[in-house]
């Protein structure tokens, strides 16, 4: 069986290196904040990987089927005797997978970061933050309930606004790093209603028996949540759909996006971890985690993740292939890859071989988490070399940062899906999955793998080839070991994870899935992928011409996608011009005039009040000896005349 | 008829002696809060004492007459006659108050004293019954000191701690306070 | 002549009392406010002298409250003509009209 304690140790050691970091890191670890961080997280790691592995080969099979196990429950704050919020860890497939995802990914950050951000003045913080995500979303992913899950759903946001503002000198990021909360927290709010509309009709917060009470036909509780209906909709589509709507705008899925672009703003090495590899995919690690009730009792609110998750995909593309900003195409694709997990949730059904979707999703985040993370620490070798974030100012650096240079081609074919690397097996079991359940979306995402190898390799020709890279200033290569450790790991992470036989560990219902390898149905992809490729080798490879001729051809989506197809300046329009001249300039005005009128009147009378009666207290004894007898005599008067009795 | 005589007479006697006493007190009281020389003021007030415990002589409560004129005769007018030395120029009159404040003040003193009056008419005082208690230094010196359920211990304690915390008040306040000497010995510093 | 009895002793402790009052209130000088004072304690003794005396012959509770008001009196004149001379000392006045700065 499993041991609680190592479990609750994996996030609560970095929770130690918070508080530790945290309060003491200014003055005492002002340079070992980093060693010390990244030890902490490698025992975290270690632990991970014990429970992991104990999980998979050991304790969490039981006739053929993973159990849901729950090693630990503490209730924690109880209303009443049915109604209570507990604190325990789940162990299911995906956490399992999911602790081993975000500890390692994060592992790799703090290598990274020993080298990317030695000398910081903040050096401690940045570690300290570090540790606080690094808690909350191993934390999150641990959550047996929904209600907890909500809790560390908020921390991560806090930890990642934190993170990204965190050169709050610069207001980009200062700007950046509120719009990522307030957009995050405004979906937030629809998940915590989510929340209370799934809790309020199954009666419970626990996972396990949520999704029990809300799949099984014959429970009570799943018909009058499908019974009950508002604007003809029924309250448990409702429910999830706003949960989606929760996850959709950690996820930064279309329309909650927009933040994601800008969160990039922070440290590169925390764009990889939190804005790449892990709390991004949170929302899709929520659908994941409500999958039963989704696909059994809501095929609504699934169809709608499954556009979502499409469109996002699609629409994320084609401004990738614009953006000139690195770190913003890599955004882009993360947002676009994202889109890949939700559709392919979206098509899938519980049970058998139905629910490849499942898998495939699961795969493709675990597989995602490696190249994705890859390629921003790559991005940050870079950006460390040639101190912008612009294409424009890169090209032709396979010379000066030979290692960088090896582990982003490695990552930028995975993602492309070429064969036999990772990205390859996970893209084409989505591919599968949605060519099985839904044509529309499969052509969606098949153009979108096309798209995918071209803005990743139009990235990757504009960095690595193009113009001659004229050096100035010092040459430091490729950074120190610390640097490149997590590369070469990465890369062997983005090169290999795809031989996992991912459908035996995870699958809707917990038994193994038999994922069969047609090769004739990888062909289109693979093609569109290379066609991807050879474009961009053909248009990027070498300084010229044609890609502003292209441009300047297909001038009005070009620039569409270049602006981001407005998005950004839809949101401005509605809550400057709309919310504010609509809303909040009445309602300005309102508080100006009446409420603060009204508290004006109130002090000015009482002081016009006193200031006619001040002078009874004119400090003369004698006049205060008349009061008292004129008083004492009229209250004599009164009481013996007037009231008695 | 002679004795009934002599009994006129003998009442007639205590009558005006309490009728002088009650003119005494009441005159000299009066004088006391008009006249416009502190001094006199004072020794009007003294006179005013005096009689009052001549009423008391005249109720045959000794005792009390005694006390009235060890503690306000001989203590608390001599006090007051030290206090008016001690801040009084010599033949200087009192500030006169405006009239309007003096009419005010009467009117009021005086309907005050109507209202009590006719209260004081209109209600019958009844003799409680029992036996009368000789108010003897011996019977108020043993209910003073007893414990029982009539004694006047407690408060007779309590009193004198009274007293000692008005004597200790009394030499605090009259501590001369450093900052307030070296105003005094530089020009008068009213904002003190 | 009648003769006299409770209502002339409380005719007299009425009187003086008023007298007291109204010397309190017109007095300027705070040492003759002070005499108005005891006047008017003084009035409030008769009163108690008088019905220990006619109402209540078998007690002496009159008596112990004259005392006790006569011993307070003592310590209130005692602690008030400090007082006075320490604002002498700090207004060169006893005029209760020069202190008044515990105004608005």
């Amino acid at each position: 069986m499993p041991n609680a304690i190592n479990i609750a140790l994996i996030p609560l050691l970095p929770l130690a290196g918070f508080l530790l970091l945290g309060l003491f890191g200014k003055k005492i670890f002002k340079n070992s904040a980093g060693i010390i961080g990244t030890l902490i997280l490698l025992i975290s790691a270690g632990l991970a990987i014990y429970t992991a592995y104990g999980y998979f080969f050991d304790y969490g099979k039981v006739n053929d089927v993973y159990q849901k196990l729950i090693p630990l429950k503490y209730t924690w704050l109880e209303f009443s005797k049915d109604v209570s919020i507990d604190m325990g860890i789940i162990l299911d497939p995906i956490s399992a997978m999911m602790i081993v995802v975000v500890t390692f990914v994060s592992l790799m950050v703090h290598i990274y970061s020993l080298g990317y951000m030695k000398g910081e003045e903040r050096y401690s913080t940045y570690y300290a933050y570090l540790s606080l995500f690094t808690f909350s979303m191993l934390g999150l992913v641990l959550s047996s309930n929904i209600f907890q899950i909500y809790i560390f759903w908020e921390l991560v946001g806090v930890s990642s606004f934190l993170l990204i503002g965190f050169y709050y000198d610069r207001p980009s990021a200062v700007a950046a790093s509120k719009k990522a909360f307030i957009v995050t927290r405004f979906a937030d709010l629809g998940f915590l209603i989510g929340i209370l509309v799934l809790s309020f009709y199954s009666g419970t917060l626990d996972f396990n028996t949520l999704i029990q009470k809300l799949t099984s036909p014959e429970s009570s509780e799943l018909k009058t949540a499908i019974a009950s209906s508002f604007l003809g909709v029924s309250a448990l589509t409702w429910g999830l759909t706003l949960v989606f709507i929760g996850g959709a705008g950690k996820s930064a899925m279309f329309p909650l996006h927009i933040w994601l672009p800008d969160a990039m703003e922070g440290p590169t090495p925390v764009s990889a971890l939190i804005h790449a590899a892990t709390m991004v995919v949170a929302g899709v690690y929520l659908v994941a985690r409500l999958f039963p009730v989704f696909a059994l009792s809501a095929p609504d609110a699934l169809s709608i993740v499954a556009n979502v998750g499409a469109i996002s995909a699609l629409f994320a593309a084609i401004i990738a292939c614009t953006q000139t900003d690195i770190k913003r195409v890599l955004a882009y694709s993360t947002m676009s890859q994202i889109g890949y997990m939700m559709f392919a949730l979206g098509v899938s059904k519980y049970g058998g071989e139905d629910g490849l979707g499942y898998t495939a999703s699961m795969f493709h985040l675990f597989t995602h988490a490696m190249f994705k993370a890859l390629l921003f620490l790559g991005a940050g070798a870079v950006i460390h070399y040639v101190h912008s974030n612009d294409m424009k100012d890169m090209g032709g650096l396979r010379k000066h940062l030979p290692i960088t240079h090896i582990t982003f081609l490695l990552a930028c074919l995975s993602i492309a899906g070429f064969p036999l690397l990772a990205g390859f097996f996970s893209k084409e079991e989505i591919l599968l999955a949605a060519y099985q359940h839904n044509a529309v979306i499969y052509w969606i995402a098949l153009i979108t793998s096309g798209l995918t190898a071209f803005y990743m390799f139009r990235l990757y020709f504009s960095i690595f080839w193009n113009k001659a890279y004229h050096a100035h200033g010092e040459h430091h290569g490729d950074g120190g070991v610390a640097m490149m450790l997590p590369l070469l790991l990465l890369a062997a992470g983005a090169v290999f994870a795809g031989y996992i036989p991912f459908g035996h560990f995870v699958s809707t219902d917990g038994k193994p899935l038999e994922s069969e390898f047609h090769l004739s149905f990888s062909i289109a992809p693979v093609a569109l992928g290379l066609i991807g490729i050879l474009t961009a080798m053909w248009l990027y490879k070498n300084e010229n011409e044609k890609p502003a001729k292209l441009a300047a051809s297909l001038s009005g989506l070009y620039k569409s996608a270049y602006h981001k197809f407005y998005i950004d300046e839809l949101y401005l329009f509605v809550t400057k011009k709309v919310l504010f001249n609509l809303v909040a300039r009445p309602a300005a005005w309102f508080d100006k005039t009446v409420v603060d009128g009204l508290v004006n009147f109130t002090g000015n009378t009482t002081q016009d009040i006193s200031e006619r009666i001040k002078g009874i207290q004119s400090g003369k004894v004698q006049q205060y000896a008349i009061y008292f007898l004129v008083s004492a005599v009229v209250l004599a008067l009164l009481f013996i005349y007037v009231w008695k009795g | 008829m002679f004795f009934v005589q002599y009994s006129i007479f003998k009442m007639n006697g205590t009558t005006i002696i309490f009728y002088l006493l009650a003119a005494l007190t009441l005159v000299s009281g009066f004088l006391s809060v008009t006249t416009r020389q502190i001094f006199r003021a004072a020794i009007y007030l003294l006179f005013s004492l005096i009689g009052i415990a001549g009423i008391y002589f005249w109720l045959n409560y000794q005792f009390i007459a005694a006390v009235q004129i060890v503690v306000y005769v001989g203590g608390i007018v001599v006090l007051i006659i030290f206090s008016i030395f001690l801040t009084q120029q010599a033949g200087e009159l009192l500030p006169k108050q405006q009239i309007g404040r003096k009419i005010f003040a009467a009117l009021a003193a005086f309907c005050g004293f109507a209202l009590t009056m006719v209260q004081v008419w209109k209600h019958s005082f009844t003799k409680s019954t029992g036996d009368a208690v000789e108010a003897t230094v011996t019977n108020i010196g043993a209910q003073m000191l007893s414990v029982d359920d009539n004694g006047y211990a407690l408060p007779f304690e309590v009193v004198s701690v009274l007293l000692l915390a008005a004597m200790i008040g009394c030499i605090v306040i009259a501590l001369r306070d450093k900052k307030i000497m070296n105003t005094e010995q530089g020009t008068p510093n009213k904002e003190v | 002549m009648m003769q006299p009895g409770l209502y002339h002793l409380l005719f007299i402790s009425a009187a003086l009392f008023f007298i007291g009052v109204y010397g309190f209130l017109t007095r300027r000088n705070l040492i003759t406010m002070l005499m108005s004072v005891e006047l008017i304690l003084n009035s409030v003794n008769l009163n108690f002298i008088a019905f220990n005396k006619y109402v209540w012959p078998q007690r002496l509770d009159g008596v112990f409250f004259t005392v006790f008001v006569i011993a307070i009196a003592a310590a209130e004149a005692a602690v008030a003509i400090a007082i006075i001379i320490n604002l002498y000392r700090s207004h060169q006045s006893i005029d209760v009209e020069n202190a008044e700065e515990l105004k608005y």
